[in-house]
């Protein structure tokens, strides 16, 4: 009924904690203190005042984010302005001000717009007390499995007009996704190649648009590649329905969405 | 404040006003404003209490079912849990809202006690020493449910056969005078003027429960004073009614109860229904200690009662000209599980209609409708604001049929001073057609002639201003025998005892019993207003009045507000 | 289980308190110091009416645990005036931005969260600096107005 609260000097001494897998880590408090609010207790609350968690800095094509940088000091940096479209459509100022990039990976449906960003841009992550990073994709597909997130590699854009953003919501300007859609699109003599596209709000986590990164693969960005974009864009997905929208709706305007934001890249 | 804001057209009815009016037109500051700007205005929670306990409910997971057994031992034993209430320690634990205005039947529990009959219903409110541990608590407040089918549509609750919600009105309707499973409104004929109009305009029109989700969630807090009383601050909208509620719940004088309110986190309706005041001072009754009960968010958003759903079917029977010479109303007023406002809000609407138009013949059978669903409650213009959306949205379908621009039409039909209403009022001060004008001005369209010369003043009254010559009555929706309690009856007629409810069906009834408590219930004639002529042209004889008695003496208990059941002479 | 000791500046004054495990800022500024300013209206973070400045950011205090703010300096509606109000708080007087005032200590500090960092926002910055505090009574309007003429250096619009 009442937590443990365990403060940590550094972050391998909080993930050796989390090892025992009965603790929920503590970051910027939006996810974790909201559950605790309603009584979903957990035994231990871990966290730690490890300063690293904070630190942004360039890693060869990357830029490597802590996992504890909130939304606001994201912003604030200059190397991330390729994110900060999606930084700045989570929450409002008090959520940005807390609300960290690690925790961002973890936000239920329908949050986690930046997640759907750095999912698009084929980000890595970085496992505490683990050498190496791995795709978020995988993580995104199992996020219930304990570990503690150190930081986000993120691929840098090698051309800003190639990547692009769009939250979809109902109220302004702050509001939960109706559907939120990430598109990368680098191009190589005119063509796509490694098309990603991600999607938020139309699964439990957000995920990739396969059938519309397919469609776009190899081709030059025109408006016959965009309509058959948007017309496989929810192709596989099953979307969840909520107070915010239905699954059928989801489904429907998820390709219109998708080709507007298509449309306002090609335009640059 | 900046005056743009605000336009005023003081060229309308310059003769009516004397304009030497001091405050109105100019910018003011609000009496409680210096509190607000500094943090300082007490809403109920800025209270602080040493010692303060803290209540939470267990809820029901169903729409509807039966309570077999409630088992609060667990809840008991869990640290910091002072004690646990359930429907038997409410002195009194049935209540209707508006009884306090003498209009209509106690149905509602405090705590539930024999069944539940919407989701989120309390069954037991958990006293604790923190939020966390009451909230811990009342989640092993043990209840074994058989649950009963249930019905969340106006349409398909009113249906033979549906589920009954509350066995006082077998017919899912709440009954009016004593007579009617509706509030009925006829002036004129209305099915012999749909017959002789050119068109008629049908529509049906529906708006969901809206929640008023004030940013100050309900509660209250009590306390014992030293003085043999019980201080209560409340996020009340209604302070004397949450008084007058607690002193009929817990069986206490009013004077031992000292409430402390009118500083509102926002209310817009949702914050009249005095649930929590009664159970914040049982708590403090029954445990000495200053007790909070409190709403969290989720439960004022899940049970904190709503506007409720309405559905309308409007007819409309126009000429080719644009007059609208008939329009029927068949409207369904969703309470959800219990009465609380509803059957109020539906004389409010009846009164209403058809809008601010002079229409020479009306009817309408409005029902207010019992289903599994939160019970709803006041919101803003409750009662009037979900039909004013039908008609209007009506009015622009209907002169889309007659080809007319909707603010023409409107003023075609709009009232004028010395117009009869459907409610049998003469209109006065008028201002629809300057409304409309100045709409068509800002909005850029274009009026005819008649529209744009057209006065609120002028063309009223005369033919307009009497009664119809004929007025096609019915009994449609009569009730017989039904024990209307306390509210219809004549002031002397009866004594004040307390109204005998149907003895709740005992837990685990037997098919035969069950079948014999149906017999018992009182019989609802299910006729419906057919669109026959025989039944519409028909004059029967006026409904038979039960005589009342010459002298009547003054009556003790609540007061009698007449005018709200219908039953004031004029 | 055990308290935690919490020491913290509030409104410019060192305050000690003893945090409840799991216990949130909001509770504890309420119910551990006798701050009544920001007002409870979710706990899930939607509302905004317990907005509170922690080291100058705008922080939702319902989603503080309390225990982390040591050290930390925590800034309140109820700091807002001395012996003269803040001209926020003049502005809200002024331009009716208040109804039942229950919003009003959070809408305060969002907007003085705004105007410390940027003392001549336009109008879409003040929307989006409110735009996590809901008012329920529909008052943005007045509420932006307010804001907007302590920027423009005449609280009367």
């Amino acid at each position: 009924m009442t937590p443990a609260v365990e403060t940590y000097a550094t972050l391998a001494e909080a993930a050796r904690a989390m090892a025992s897998g009965d603790g929920v880590y503590l970051a910027g408090g939006t996810l974790l203190m909201r559950a605790v609010n309603a009584g979903e207790v957990p035994r231990r609350i871990i966290r730690t005042t490890d300063r690293t968690l904070r630190e942004i800095a360039p890693v060869g094509d990357a830029v490597r984010i802590g996992a504890g940088v909130t939304m606001v000091e994201l912003l604030q940096n200059r190397e991330l302005a390729f994110l900060h479209a999606a930084a700045r459509q989570v929450g409002g100022p008090q959520i940005r001000a807390m609300g960290t990039v690690g925790g961002n990976l973890f936000a239920p449906h329908p949050y986690g717009d930046l997640a759907v960003a750095l999912l698009a841009l084929g980000a890595r992550v970085v496992m505490a007390g683990q050498a190496g990073a791995r795709p978020l994709a995988d993580l995104l597909r199992d996020r219930a499995r304990t570990g503690l997130v150190a930081a986000i590699e993120c691929p840098r854009p090698r051309d800003a007009r190639s990547f692009g953003f769009l939250k979809v919501s109902r109220v302004h300007p702050r509001g939960a996704s109706v559907v939120s859609i990430g598109a990368h699109l680098p191009r190589e003599g005119g063509r796509i190649r490694g098309a990603r596209i991600a999607f938020g709000a139309m699964g439990a986590a957000p995920l990739q648009a396969s059938a519309a990164e397919r469609a776009l693969e190899g081709q030059a960005l025109d408006a016959a590649a965009i309509a058959r974009a948007g017309a496989v864009a929810a192709q596989g997905i099953d979307p969840p329905s909520d107070s915010l929208a239905s699954s059928w709706y989801r489904r429907e305007v998820s390709g219109v969405h998708l080709r507007r934001l298509l449309e306002s890249m090609e335009r640059g | 404040m900046s005056d743009g804001m605000i336009e005023f057209r003081k060229e309308f009815f310059a003769d009516e006003r004397d304009d030497t009016l001091n405050e109105i037109g100019k910018p003011t500051r609000r009496q409680d404003i210096l509190g607000h700007v500094t943090g300082r205005s007490p809403f109920y929670d800025d209270h602080l209490f040493q010692g303060l306990l803290h209540m939470r409910c267990a809820r029901s997971p169903h729409h509807a079912a039966r309570i077999r057994r409630i088992d609060t031992s667990e809840a008991e034993r869990t640290p910091g849990v002072v004690r646990v209430l359930i429907g038997r320690d409410v002195p009194l634990n049935l209540n209707t809202l508006l009884s306090l205005l003498d209009f209509g039947i106690d149905d509602e529990p405090v705590l539930a006690t024999d069944r539940v009959r919407y989701r989120g219903e309390p069954v037991a409110a958990v006293v604790a020493d923190s939020e966390a541990t009451a909230r811990a608590a009342a989640a092993k407040v043990r209840v074994e449910w058989e649950v009963l089918p249930h019905v969340l549509d106006v349409e398909e609750a009113i249906r033979p056969g549906a589920p009954v919600v509350l066995d006082i009105y077998p017919g899912n309707r709440f009954i009016y005078h004593g007579k009617y499973d509706h509030q009925k409104l006829r002036y004129g004929d209305v099915e012999a003027a749909l017959r002789a109009a050119d068109h008629v305009v049908e529509g049906r029109y529906q708006m969901s429960p809206i929640e008023q989700a004030p940013i100050e969630t309900c509660g209250a807090i009590a306390a014992p004073e030293t003085n043999d009383r019980f201080v209560c601050y409340s996020s009340t909208q209604a302070l004397f009614f949450s008084l007058a509620t607690s002193s009929k719940l817990l069986r206490l004088p009013s004077s031992r109860l000292h409430f402390i309110g009118g500083t509102v986190g926002g209310g817009f309706g949702g914050k009249v229904d005095s649930i929590h005041e009664p159970l914040a001072i049982l708590g403090a009754m029954l445990t000495g200690r200053p007790c909070k009960y409190m709403w969290d968010r989720e439960e004022e958003m899940q049970v904190g009662a709503p506007r409720g759903a309405e559905r309308w079917y409007i007819s409309d029977g126009v000429m080719r000209d644009g007059r609208i010479v008939a329009r029927k109303f068949v409207g369904y007023f969703d309470s959800g599980a219990y009465t609380r406002l509803s059957s109020y809000a539906i004389i409010k609407a009846v009164g209403h209609l058809p809008g601010p138009y002079t229409i020479p013949n009306v009817s309408a059978d409005v029902s207010c409708v019992y289903t599994n669903r939160t019970p709803a409650t006041a919101m803003r213009g409750f009662g009037i604001t979900g039909v004013d959306f039908a008609i209007e949205a009506h009015m622009d379908k209907v002169a889309e049929v007659v080809g007319m621009n909707p603010i023409d039409f409107r003023i075609l039909n709009a009232y004028r001073d010395g117009d009869m209403k459907a409610h049998r009022r003469s209109a006065k001060n008028c201002a629809l057609i300057e409304c409309c004008q100045v709409v068509a001005e800002k909005a850029g369209v274009q009026l005819s002639n008649a529209a744009r010369t057209a006065s609120s003043r002028q063309g009223g009254g005369g033919d307009r201003g009497r009664l119809p010559a004929h007025t096609a009555l019915d009994q449609s929706g009569r009730v017989e025998g039904f024990d209307t309690g306390s509210y219809a009856r004549k002031a002397g007629q009866r004594p004040a005892t307390q109204h005998q409810v149907p003895a709740p069906v005992a837990a685990r009834a037997s098919p035969a019993t069950q079948a014999a408590s149906v017999q018992s219930r009182p019989r609802v004639e299910e006729t419906r207003v057919a669109p026959s002529a025989s039944q519409t042209t028909q004059q029967p004889a006026p409904p038979q009045q039960h005589p009342a008695p010459p002298s009547a003496p003054p009556r003790s208990g609540p007061i009698r507000f007449s005018s709200l059941s219908g039953f004031r002479r004029r | 289980m055990a308290k935690k000791p919490v020491t913290f500046t509030l409104n410019g004054t060192e305050r000690a308190a003893f945090a409840d495990p799991g216990q949130n800022l909001l509770d504890l500024l309420r119910r551990g110091v006798g701050d009544l300013t920001p007002k409870y209206g979710c706990a899930q973070g939607g509302c905004g009416a317990c907005t509170v400045l922690i080291d100058g950011a705008p922080h939702l205090s319902c989603l503080v645990l309390g225990e982390t703010v040591e050290g930390r300096a925590v800034e309140t509606a109820a700091g807002l005036s001395g012996a003269a109000l803040h001209p926020l708080q003049e502005a809200f007087m002024v331009h009716f931005a208040a109804q039942c005032g229950y919003c009003t200590p959070g809408m305060l500090m969002a907007a003085k969260a705004l105007l410390d960092q940027t003392p001549k926002p336009t109008r879409e910055e003040v929307e989006e600096a409110i735009s996590g505090n809901l008012c329920r009574c529909t008052g943005y309007e007045p509420i932006i107005a307010a804001i907007l003429s302590v920027a423009n250096g005449s609280v009367r619009a």
